[in-house]
């Protein structure tokens, strides 16, 4: 066994580090003079990663206040809303005796507007959006990304996007309302609902902002790390989380396209009248004009983003968990390679299960059998990340800080998801299950709450870097078990729900006797999820008075981690380093080898030291 | 401590926004295949108005070939510092990029003509959007040489490594819309 290995980091980066002349260019700094090119207009790679977090936890709030109306609604059907009026306005109806009411149509605005603000706004944009931008370049030894315009870009054009649905709740007709699919009729004929003229033209011209900024970050993100790896970071030595963050952005570069080409033809048919996805319709009694066209084509474009859409939401928070597990159990990461190869495998299969999502549409069952098999092929490298997680829990030195806490959090959440998935791939069990609350339940926890599970270890984790100061681990505590109790009360019972047939998307219950019984369950769900809300501005609390009031970082590598992006000086400047850049010998999990607590990557190896894989 | 490793060279084989470049076209393919894919789902489907692909649009396949060969030919004499060459190949990609979209266009009001409307059967409508949407990338291209142009006649001839690469990037863009095109129009004649 190789003696105790000791060195000394400044001393290491400057004599064996890469020097690119970067600080001999004073173009480095130049754009970061003023407020508004530093905070505003920045191009710097961490600044744009805070946008991207702080937009996207202004949406996740609007969404999740979103839920907790229409669970009200849901909850305490009979209660009166009318305190709701100053917020809501005209959509709260109140009758003579003074009980206000949730306007249907606005129930379903409700409904398609968290939908669409938490998949795309909160758990693409805020968190691989957030998280790619941070981590690339420090983490693999690079200035800033291939493209720091395109990267400014990016975060803008998702500005935009979000601007044009924020102004799109304002309409008198109401936001798009029918569903977060935007499934045609519905969203094809601007007659067929309140929310399917302008607020659904909103919506199409809110989401085509969005795939641009999906693009431009995606093809920097993926020409970043294949071309700006710092000396000696092969691809076989990058962590997780860059491995996880390449693999999203190849998957956002292919699907999201497709997206565009459903909605550009969506659009033909509102607005050019062609029949793409029409046929023979009849509103209010009168016969349209169109002929010939296939709703189930536009379900087809639509899943075949759809589908990778929610392994671009949950690829990334598996990278984090799996680097925020190995740094804080003090074990290299178990099963590396192995690893990396089910990031890819759920990579390429995500694209070949799409029509899942449709087996209760009409299309052939013999079609269906190929999904099937596919879908439920995922849960075997699915399983192999979950056992590898466990392995490298097991046995560790764990610290159970509020980041560890939350990536524990993110594997118990991804079995309890994952586990119901394998009833919902079937295609027979399906015919039950379809559109009932156990498919709610099902993937708000496989990519709901484990996404934001992976997203707060992130944030937990990484906010040091971002701030120099860090976040209360009290109050993160308090986060964490109130959230992770609080997330199960609420979508455990809604498993018993789907399995007793309730579908998902009704307005109430009422009408029928059938599900009557289930009242106090849903009270039960509604009161549970105020909790998790509360709990949730709590945690937004605790993220902007550590900004400016956290306990004060002063060492550069507080968790004794291996990776580079812990070598940047505490409150980096643009460039990230300020010499030379480390240059890397060994791969990212040299935890307890040897005797040493752990061997950064810019440590070159001892003299009868082994190279780990 | 002492080093004896051995690391691997730090290399970039393509530069970086080349790559991006690339990266770019493998979306817009994406957005094309799956219009592609969802033609012939469609297709399959029954109800299909049949008609012949007009000549028109072979010609203008004509026209947008030429434009590679004159823009290759221009990037060609760039870099063997013809200056003179350099520059009328530029001026014919272009003319002959305008010239493309206009045939294009002469090609719908055939269609026209012959009572295939974007609204009619949905086998018409898929001409008009994959044609449509290509001619805008087209028209992304044209932007792209205007640029080149600009620069071609404001700036003192001089061969540089970021011209080059303005230049093969204008170039390599091009020629993907230009074989773009030729996918698609093989693809219409052999699925009609």
């Amino acid at each position: 066994m190789a003696s105790v290995t000791t060195y000394d980091e400044d001393l290491l980066i400057k004599e064996q580090g890469y020097d690119d002349h970067f600080h001999e260019h004073h173009h480095g700094d130049k754009y970061q003079s003023g407020f508004i090119t530093h905070y505003i207009f920045s191009m710097d790679h961490k600044i744009i990663a805070k946008q991207f977090l702080i937009t996207g936890m202004f949406w996740a709030l609007i969404g999740a206040a979103m839920s907790i109306i229409f669970r009200l609604q849901l909850g305490f059907p009979e209660e009166s809303m009318t305190w709701l009026k100053p917020i809501l306005g005209k959509w709260i109806v109140v009758n003579d005796a003074g009980i206000g009411t949730l306007a249907p149509e606005f129930y379903y605005a409700l409904v398609t507007m968290h939908g669409t603000i938490i998949v795309f706004f909160v758990l693409t944009a805020g968190l691989s959006g957030t998280f790619s931008n941070l981590l690339i370049p420090l983490q693999i030894g690079a200035r800033d990304m291939a493209s720091p315009m395109l990267n400014m870009f990016s975060y803008w054009f998702f500005f935009l996007a979000g601007l044009v649905m924020f102004l799109s709740l304002f309409l008198s007709t109401g936001p798009f309302s029918g569903g977060w699919t935007a499934y045609p009729p519905l969203s094809a004929l601007p007659q067929a609902s309140s929310g399917s003229g302008a607020g659904m033209t909103m919506w199409i011209v809110s989401m085509v902002f969005f795939v641009v900024s999906v693009l431009l970050g995606g093809i920097n993100y993926i020409t970043t790390v294949l071309n700006l790896r710092t000396k000696g970071m092969t691809m076989w030595r990058m962590p997780l989380t860059i491995w996880a963050f390449f693999v999203t952005a190849i998957l956002g570069l292919l699907s999201f396209p497709v997206l565009v080409s459903g909605l550009l033809l969506l659009t033909l048919d509102r607005s050019l009248g062609t029949s793409f996805y029409l046929s023979e319709i009849f509103v209010n009694g009168q016969a349209l004009d169109f002929v010939g066209g296939s709703p189930i084509l536009y379900q087809h474009l639509f899943w075949f983003l759809g589908h990778p859409e929610v392994y671009i939401i949950i690829l990334p928070a598996m990278g984090l968990v799996s680097e925020v597990l190995s740094v804080h159990a003090r074990k290299p990461i178990f099963g590396y390679k192995a690893m990396v190869y089910s990031i890819l495998a759920i990579g390429f299969l995500s694209f070949i299960v799409w029509a899942h999502h449709m087996f209760m549409s009409g299309v052939n069952p013999f079609i269906s059998n190929f999904f099937v098999i596919f879908t439920l092929i995922i849960a075997v490298p699915s399983a192999v990340k979950v056992f590898n997680w466990i392995t490298t829990l097991y046995g560790g030195n764990i610290r159970f800080t509020s980041a560890m806490l939350f990536a524990i959090g993110f594997v118990s959440m991804f079995i309890s998801g994952g586990l119901t998935g394998i009833f919902l791939g079937n295609s027979a069990i399906d015919i039950q299950m379809h559109d009932t609350y156990f498919v709610v339940a099902h993937f708000h926890i496989v990519m709901g709450i484990a996404a934001f599970f992976g997203m707060f270890a992130g944030i937990y984790n990484w906010f040091p870097k971002m701030y120099g100061r860090f976040m209360n681990e009290t109050l993160g505590r308090i986060h964490f078990w109130g959230t992770m109790i609080g997330a199960y009360a609420i979508f455990w019972p809604m498993h018993y729900l789907g399995m007793a047939g309730v579908p998902r998307r009704y307005y109430k219950f009422d009408s029928f006797d059938t599900f009557s019984h289930f009242a106090d369950m849903n009270k039960f769900i509604t009161i549970a999820a105020i909790i998790v809300f509360a709990l949730q501005v709590l945690f937004v609390i605790n993220f902007f008075y550590s900004i400016w009031y956290g306990k004060k970082m002063t060492t550069k590598n507080p968790w004794g981690a291996t990776t580079l992006e812990w070598t940047t000086p505490i409150n980096a400047g643009h460039g990230n380093w300020e010499g030379n850049i480390p240059t890397v010998h060994r791969w990212a999990y040299d935890y307890g080898k040897d005797g040493n607590e752990f061997i950064p990557q810019y440590v070159p190896l001892g003299e009868n030291e082994e190279e780990s894989h | 401590m002492n080093v004896a490793v051995t690391e691997p060279k730090y290399r970039n084989k393509i530069h970086p926004k080349k790559f991006a470049l690339w990266a770019g076209i493998a979306s817009i393919l994406m957005m094309f295949t799956a219009l592609m894919s969802a033609y012939v789902v469609r297709q399959a489907q029954g109800n299909w108005l049949e008609f012949r692909i007009p000549d028109i649009f072979l010609y203008s396949t004509g026209v947008i070939l030429l434009s590679s060969l004159t823009l290759h030919l221009s990037y060609r004499a760039f870099m063997n510092g013809k200056a003179r060459a350099y520059r009328t190949n530029l001026i014919l990609t272009f003319v002959l990029g305008i010239a493309f979209v206009v045939t294009q266009y002469q090609g719908w009001l055939h269609l026209q003509s012959i009572g295939i409307e974007l609204t009619g059967n949905p086998s018409g409508s898929f001409l008009y959007v994959l044609s449509g949407l290509h001619a805008a990338h087209v028209l992304g291209g044209i932007g792209a040489l205007t640029v080149a142009l600009v620069h071609a006649f404001k700036l003192t001839y001089k061969v540089t490594a970021i011209r080059k690469l303005r230049l093969e990037l204008t170039m390599l863009y091009w020629h993907f819309v230009d074989i773009l095109w030729i996918y698609l129009i093989v693809f219409l004649i052999l699925q009609q």
